[in-house]
């Protein structure tokens, strides 16, 4: 399974469209940086998040704490350190990219 | 060395940016290692597969004449997302590289297939 | 695990080098080691010796070379994108004849080929985009 990263905001960006398209069930999408933007509860991102329920997402927690969503982000997200970033891209084999 | 299966991705249009470019660059080179490389252009990517650039008066190096070298360096595996050129209503007969179109599945197959995955 | 990294961003203006560079001590701190850092595109700006950011912020070029000083991680700034963006060394600045040259200790230039012999030699390769 490969673990895909997106760092840029839905908003204004197809990272997080493409990533989707592309992204196999049982498979994981990090947001990290600006891509965590895509978990803010209540937008269509948010909702595309909680509908893929056959997708693990995860989220740099220190980038949602610096951006000030902590309390606002989608409970389909969980929330990773540094270190378990590290881990994900053991347990996958491959990591793509999205920018 | 290991044999490994490359698959380099291509998500930009040419000139705005020199990302292109530079993922063209990667491509020419990864070509003189003997290793399995596949090229998918994909979303704005397959901006750089159309032909009649004409790069000269914007003073940069013409997009399509450096895609044409990939086969002299080996590198006859390539695709096109066919969504991606629908969406930009681009013809097959405008492509400059025989890149052959593929399905978002096929796209997914290819990614799961390689051992590396190099976007840029 | 032996990772290799891909930065493409420019220190300063995009976050992602000080992701890359959070990941790498994450990845130290957790028993992995590295093979080689790659830096192309505007990331080859990580090398330049006189970037001299306030005294509140992180100095880039100098955690990259701490952690290859302590940790014997290859820093590679690819010769293609240097020399157009100004990042030489000696060697480089001699053969262009420029007066200055001012690639950090600690990193090399060399070309492309770095890049797919880290990719094939490493169990990871890891791209932090722009």
């Amino acid at each position: 399974m490969i673990l895909h990263t997106v760092n840029q905001s839905p908003f204004n960006n197809q990272s997080f469209a493409d990533c989707l398209k592309f992204c196999r069930k049982g498979s994981s999408i990090l947001l990290i940086e600006d891509g965590v933007y895509a978990g803010k509860k209540g937008t269509e991102y948010s909702a595309l998040i909680e509908s893929n329920n056959n997708i693990n997402f995860y989220a740099l927690a220190v980038d949602v704490k610096a951006r000030g969503l902590t309390e606002d982000l989608s409970p389909a997200i969980s929330l990773i350190s540094d270190r378990e970033f590290v881990d994900l891209t053991v347990t996958h084999k491959s990591v793509q990219s999205w920018f | 060395m290991t044999s490994k299966r490359i698959l380099l991705i291509c998500r930009k249009a040419p000139y705005g940016n020199a990302l292109a470019r530079e993922t063209a660059e990667i491509a020419l080179a990864a070509g003189a290692f003997d290793q399995e490389l596949a090229i998918a252009f994909i979303g704005d990517g397959v901006w750089q597969l159309l032909d009649q650039q004409d790069s000269a008066d914007i003073q940069q190096k013409n997009h399509q004449k450096l895609l044409s070298a990939f086969e002299l360096y080996g590198i006859s595996e390539s695709y096109a997302e066919s969504a991606a050129l629908a969406e930009r209503n681009i013809d097959h007969s405008r492509l400059s590289l025989a890149a052959k179109p593929v399905n978002q599945q096929q796209l997914a197959d290819l990614f799961e297939q390689a051992d590396i995955l190099l976007t840029v | 695990m032996r990772f290799s990294l891909m930065i493409l961003g420019a220190p300063y203006s995009s976050q992602s080098v000080a992701t890359a560079l959070r990941f790498t001590q994450a990845a130290i701190d957790a028993g992995h080691s590295f093979h080689r850092v790659f830096f192309y595109h505007d990331g080859v700006n990580s090398g330049n010796a006189l970037i001299t950011p306030p005294q509140d912020e992180n100095n880039i070029p100098q955690q990259w070379q701490s952690l290859a000083d302590k940790h014997g991680i290859d820093l590679v700034v690819c010769i293609a994108s240097a020399l157009k963006r100004g990042v030489l060394d000696k060697k480089e600045a001699e053969r262009y004849e420029q007066t200055n040259h001012n690639l950090n200790n600690g990193f090399t230039i060399s070309g492309l080929g770095q890049l797919v012999d880290a990719s094939i030699e490493s169990d990871r390769l890891i791209t932090f985009g722009p």
